[in-house]
């Protein structure tokens, strides 16, 4: 797997992350059960109560949701709004960076859409 | 607050000439997993004695389970402490510790034992004497981890434990905890290692707490910023400066901000260069920096 923890952020987000990152590639299609708190805990090698406070986070924002007895769920349009706040992350994390060091190394913007053009095709 | 499983209240062992443990206060609550940390010879095994009832204190209050451990049957028998070294009669195999554990301990779990032993490759009829280091370590934990005990304290369990044994260690305490959970206190130098299997951590230094936190908490709280000095220095400016080394013009500053890993993004907005700091180097800068304090 190649989800590794890293010490830069609380690790309780870094699994919310984590599941995210698969609900958005499809890995845990909507209305499918996702790994138990204790799954989590054993897997990564993590407090338990970690992986709890990762995955009620994703509660809290209606990504998931519990079935009694059961366990946590993938729920309906949890996907569409991941995307949404992504694009939002997106923006603000890669966006404005790019721009930032872009005008550091005198690029101009007619350059930086002509490079994105061009990584976007592959060349 | 969920119930106190130790609680210590201005805790103090002097002798003739040292004051090993000054004036430390913390609680433990029930069920979760403690780093309990710091340097050599900084007084955490001196505590750990004191919360097992095989040093008195020279003054403050030390309560398990609510009450005072000094023979206390009823608060003993729920804890267990696994230290470095632990000796054993000389003729005991490693069968007779795990009979002589299986008597004591109310929770015991023998198949979980012998299931652990397996998997350790413990030898069951070997004399514990002639037992090698790491095997003696093996020891430790089954006892520890079988004894189900509801205060189960580890204090630097795996002297000769190689990489393997360790990670076996790790996987069974968190699945074994998540099934029968405990409040566990792990004492190690190998903080990296078990960083993310702690909930809480109390650092100890120079015989007094110096850090009582969430170990979620401090992830991120920290951030090292290298820059031109001028810039660095600007950025440290109020803030809360654990380590600094001047390289060249520049300079390698850990600080400490907020929780959440806002003091990373505040300096690359600044056009520093940052990088993570983890819970090991954190207790590494402040334990430095408590040090460099005192000389001065």
């Amino acid at each position: 797997m190649a989800f590794q923890i890293d010490d830069s952020r609380p690790i309780f987000m870094q699994i919310a992350d984590k599941i995210e990152d698969d609900i958005i590639e499809e890995r845990l299609p909507e209305e499918t059960q996702v790994p138990s708190t204790n799954q989590f805990a054993a897997f990564y090698q993590i407090n338990p109560a970690t992986a709890a406070k990762g995955v009620n986070l994703l509660v809290d924002q209606g990504i998931l949701y519990k079935k009694r007895g059961i366990g946590m769920f993938v729920a309906t349009g949890a996907r569409e709004k991941l995307i949404e706040k992504r694009k939002q992350e997106f923006y603000e994390h890669y966006v404005v960076t790019t721009v930032k060091e872009a005008a550091k190394l005198g690029i101009t913007t007619e350059q930086l859409t002509d490079m994105i053009r061009r990584g976007g095709s592959g060349q | 607050m969920s119930q106190a499983v130790v609680e210590v209240r201005q805790l103090c062992k002097s002798y003739t000439d040292v004051t090993a443990v000054n004036d430390v206060s913390f609680r433990m609550e029930e069920n979760r997993i403690y780093g309990f940390l710091g340097r050599n010879g900084v007084g955490k095994t001196t505590i750990m004695h004191m919360i097992t009832a095989q040093l008195f204190p020279t003054s403050g209050e030390v309560k398990v389970f609510g009450q005072s451990p000094y023979e206390n049957e009823a608060v003993l028998r729920n804890i267990c402490f696994i230290k470095e070294g632990q000796r054993y009669p000389d003729y005991f195999t490693v069968k007779d510790v795990l009979d002589v554990a299986s008597t004591i301990f109310p929770n015991w779990d023998a198949a979980y034992a012998n299931e652990l032993m397996e998997e350790f490759r413990l030898p069951r009829k070997r004399i514990v004497k002639k037992l090698s280091r790491g095997m003696l370590s093996s020891v430790g934990i089954v006892v520890g981890l079988a004894s189900r005990a509801p205060l189960t304290i580890f204090d630097e369990p795996y002297l000769g434990l190689d990489a393997v044994a360790r990670e076996m260690f790790y996987d069974h305490l968190i699945e074994d905890y998540t099934r029968y959970p405990r409040t566990v206190v792990l004492s190690t130098h190998l903080i990296d290692e078990v960083s993310r299997l702690l909930e809480h951590v109390i650092v100890i230094d120079q015989g007094r707490v110096i850090l009582d936190a969430e170990s979620e908490e401090l992830r991120g709280c920290a951030c090292t910023v290298v820059g031109p000095a001028d810039k660095v220095e600007a950025f440290v400016q109020g803030k809360k400066v654990i380590r600094r080394e001047p390289f060249a013009s520049m300079i390698s500053a850990t600080v400490m901000g907020e929780t959440g890993g806002a003091i990373q993004q505040e300096a690359e907005q600044a056009g520093l260069k940052t990088s993570a700091v983890s819970l090991q180097d954190l207790i590494v800068s402040l334990t430095r920096v408590e040090k460099a304090v005192n000389r001065g």
